[in-house]
């Protein structure tokens, strides 16, 4: 395969090969079915048991607050439904930037009688205070906001957040995909300040797709999604999906270490992508916001962005025009609208999300490429204009 | 005996997972590495190629099944498969058919606890007690149909006992009726033929991880002549046309294309010659006094054995054979000491469904295997049963149902 350089570390990671090495026992020789009594079964409760611990230790919380799923898009289900069917229905508060599987489950919960009601963001697509401060006065009983946004990379003050929705008694979620491995995560200390649930996914950080956690306050009351055998304390029934788990306990494991080592990496390899975006004028969103240092989000005003992430493919680089989630979606991206961004201009909109393997000789190579392809671009939009 | 080679313990608990088949892992693993790209991905080649190979499994799962790739959704499993089935069928059909449903007594617990989630939301269950062979009769359940039926979820082979029910007839009968028909498959595939072209099933559930593919990855057959609505349990992004939502995970995915595509392929060998290591069994273990085989053993996969041995006590028994890796009761539930739900449910006392082995079978079961597993068996019975003042009483002559125990 022709391999372009991988720049869309957002939709999904390689998989770390540290990661492969620990699941592939799990794929050959030890196959038991964790809920077995003999040894097989044994030895895969076990190798469960120990990638909790790696979980839980990742981003601070305990073993037995740790869910297993199969993803993120289930851990978010989970929560969103879950907690709802155990509450009298109320007002459900999501940020208006949110992935579509906390905005999808959480519409869904207007037919049983509830009320959605989306909080509005800044410019820079962080959660405006103000509009926060007012959703909180509708006293909701259930709030999500994302930690980190997959298209921006804009990093929300979770704490503070959760903090203020302390005294409403909502249960507060916050959905975690993106900063696992890019931020530090300490669900205890976010715990203190009011943040009830966190999820998580093993893909977006080196590990396997196929597994993912809620990690969850006990005292959240939750109705099961998938029932059948009472898996995960009842919470997620089916077989283990041993294999996938332990990859994304190794995966979580080294996601948290070396934190701050990769973070100057992307630090590094964004500014100067970002000093050549800007001098070739491209209008970059979020910038003024705290964001995941491996994200940058730009458009080019009159270029589309489909048009500009096919020919950078074509020219050896994979980058995304959108979610990956919602690629098919032909309408501008909805983050980038609630940020008040034009839609002419959203509809430019594309995104670099880089890993810890990414070098500046690709930036600068990029650079080069996109330099040409706007100048084709441009060509071709003065002769059709 | 001669175990050279043997791997202790014995595996013959293929029912409640098997091993990953090592040509399904060695084409699992470059999706893992090289080729990592999200199949939702639009804009770059490492999308493209992953979305490529999702849909070549799907065609491979539905070529086993009979089925149209396009009928086929994918889950992380037959858990999940089952849950979107019957919960999926209930609430979208629940304004125009009516809100009852009918199941069985021996389902896995992924349909029991899901129809019993379904009557907390005030829908009506009935279940069906099958015979003492473990198969419902079609009296039985056209008795239980009623005007407001709309859902009918039966399983195609028992995980405990193995037994075959009627799909065939039960379809023709929902059909008719216009009543959806659900089956949960998960034990089924690649161990008795499944055309779904002429079978009259409307969703059906499939895991890989019982067919020489990975844990974590599953499917739900739903129909598309006549057009089967299901309401979506999960939410998000719109992957699997709107019914299930989250990121494939290519790796399994093609994992289960894998395996599904050398169930077709070889099915009808290897059936043969598990069958005639399964008979061996049978015939090794029928030798031993008082040995009760649980289930229809002619409308049964010939991967099941399940046997219960009288006059031995149930735990004292699994700790006795440790040399095998068995199950007595189905393995998700086989970490509680109640008795099998399934057994009682056939109306065994609690004394056989305590006493109760499940052996099963698969691709990498050997002869020497089913030898040492034969000679395990009466060894330790014997053992066991010169220890049992009840077996005593047996040989002496005392019908034990007759015995006034004393408290104490």
């Amino acid at each position: 395969m022709f391999a372009p350089v991988y720049f869309d570390h957002n939709a999904t990671t390689p998989l770390d090969a540290r990661v492969l090495e620990g699941m592939l026992p799990y794929l050959a020789a030890h196959y038991g079915n964790a809920s077995s009594r003999h040894e097989y079964g044994r030895a895969a409760r076990r190798a469960i048991d120990e990638a909790r611990q790696r979980v839980a230790c990742a981003v601070g919380a305990h073993p037995t607050e740790v869910v297993f799923t199969s993803g993120g898009s289930e851990a978010n289900n989970l929560f969103i439904k879950g907690a709802a069917a155990c509450l009298t229905p109320g007002v459900v508060a999501i940020s208006a930037i949110e992935h579509p599987c906390v905005r999808e489950p959480a519409q869904q919960l207007s037919h049983d009688g509830w009320v959605v009601r989306e909080i509005a963001v800044t410019e820079d697509g962080r959660v405006a205070g103000a509009d926060f401060h007012a959703v909180l006065e509708e006293r909701p009983a259930l709030v999500s906001v994302m930690l980190a946004n997959n298209e921006t990379g804009a990093v929300q003050d979770i704490a503070a957040l959760a903090a203020r929705a302390k005294p409403t008694g909502a249960w507060f979620h916050t959905d975690a995909v993106q900063a696992l491995g890019k931020l530090p995560l300490d669900f205890r200390a976010m715990n203190s300040a009011g943040v009830h649930a966190l999820t998580l996914s093993a893909h977006k950080s080196g590990g396997p797709k196929g597994a993912g956690a809620l990690v969850v306050d006990k005292r959240v009351e939750l109705r099961p999604l998938i029932a059948g055998g009472g898996h995960e304390r009842g919470l997620r029934s089916g077989t283990e999906n041993v294999a996938a788990i332990v990859g994304f306990g190794l995966a979580a494991e080294f996601a948290a270490n070396r934190l701050d080592e990769r973070a100057r990496h992307f630090v590094q390899l964004r500014a100067e992508l970002e000093a050549g975006l800007a001098a070739q004028g491209a209008a970059i969103f979020s910038v003024a916001a705290g964001r995941l240092a491996n994200t940058s989000y730009f458009a080019f005003p009159g270029i589309d962005g489909e048009t500009l992430v096919g020919r950078l493919d074509r020219a050896g680089f994979a980058v995304a025009a959108g979610a990956a989630c919602s690629a098919a979606n032909p309408e501008p991206s909805h983050v980038l609208l609630a940020m008040g961004i034009a839609s002419s201009l959203a509809r430019g909109a594309v995104r670099v999300s880089l890993g810890a393997d990414n070098t500046a000789a690709q930036i600068r190579d990029f650079l080069a490429a996109l330099k040409t392809t706007i100048l084709q671009l441009k060509g071709l939009t003065a002769l059709t204009s | 005996m001669n175990q050279a080679g043997m791997k202790l313990p014995v595996y013959l608990d293929y029912s409640a997972t098997t091993p990953v088949d090592p040509r399904v892992a060695a084409k699992m693993i470059p999706w893992l590495t090289e080729h990592f790209g999200n199949p939702a991905s639009r804009s770059h080649v490492y999308g493209w190629e992953a979305e490529k190979a999702v849909e070549e499994a799907r065609e491979e799962v539905a070529a086993l099944v009979g089925a149209d790739s396009k009928e086929i959704i994918w889950t992380s499993g037959a858990t999940e498969s089952n849950n979107l089935a019957i919960k999926g069928a209930a609430h979208f059909y629940a304004g125009t058919k009516g809100k009852h449903i009918i199941t069985v007594s021996t389902e896995h617990k992924a349909v029991l606890d899901t129809v019993k989630e379904l009557e907390r939301q005030g829908f009506e269950a009935t279940y069906l007690v099958p015979q003492e062979n473990g198969l419902i009769t079609i009296e039985q359940f056209k008795a239980a149909l009623r005007p407001d039926t709309s859902v009918v979820s039966v399983m195609a082979v028992n995980n405990e006992i193995g037994v075959i029910q009627p799909l065939a007839e039960l379809g023709e009968i929902c059909r008719d009726k216009g009543v959806i028909f659900h089956v949960d498959a998960a034990q089924a595939t690649g161990k008795m033929p499944i055309d779904l072209s002429t079978l009259k099933v409307d969703l059906m559930s499939f895991c890989a991880h019982k067919t020489y593919g990975p844990k974590g990855i599953g499917a739900l057959y739903v129909r598309r002549k006549p057009r089967i609505r299901l309401e979506a349990q999960m939410h998000g992004g719109g992957h699997e046309r709107g019914m299930r939502s989250g990121t494939l995970a290519t790796h399994q995915i093609i994992g289960m294309g894998e395996s599904f595509r050398l169930a077709r392929v070889e099915m009808a060998t290897e059936n043969e010659r598990i069958r005639m290591l399964r008979d061996k069994l049978l015939k090794g273990l029928l030798d031993i006094e008082e040995t009760y085989v649980n289930g229809d053993i002619e409308q049964r996969v010939p991967h099941n054995l399940n046997v219960s041995f009288n006059f031995v006590e149930g735990e004292s028994l699994i700790m006795a054979v440790k040399d095998i890796a068995v199950s007595s009761g189905s393995a998700c539930t086989s970490a509680s000491l109640e008795p099998s739900y399934v057994l009682r449910s056939l109306g065994r006392s609690d004394e056989l469904a305590h006493s109760s082995i499940r052996f099963t079978l698969g691709r990498f079961t050997t002869e020497q295997e089913i030898d040492f597993t034969i000679k395990l068996l009466h060894d330790k019975l014997g053992k066991l049963r010169e220890l049992s003042p009840l077996w005593e009483m047996y040989k002496e002559g005392v019908d034990l149902s007759t015995v006034q125990w004393a408290a104490h």
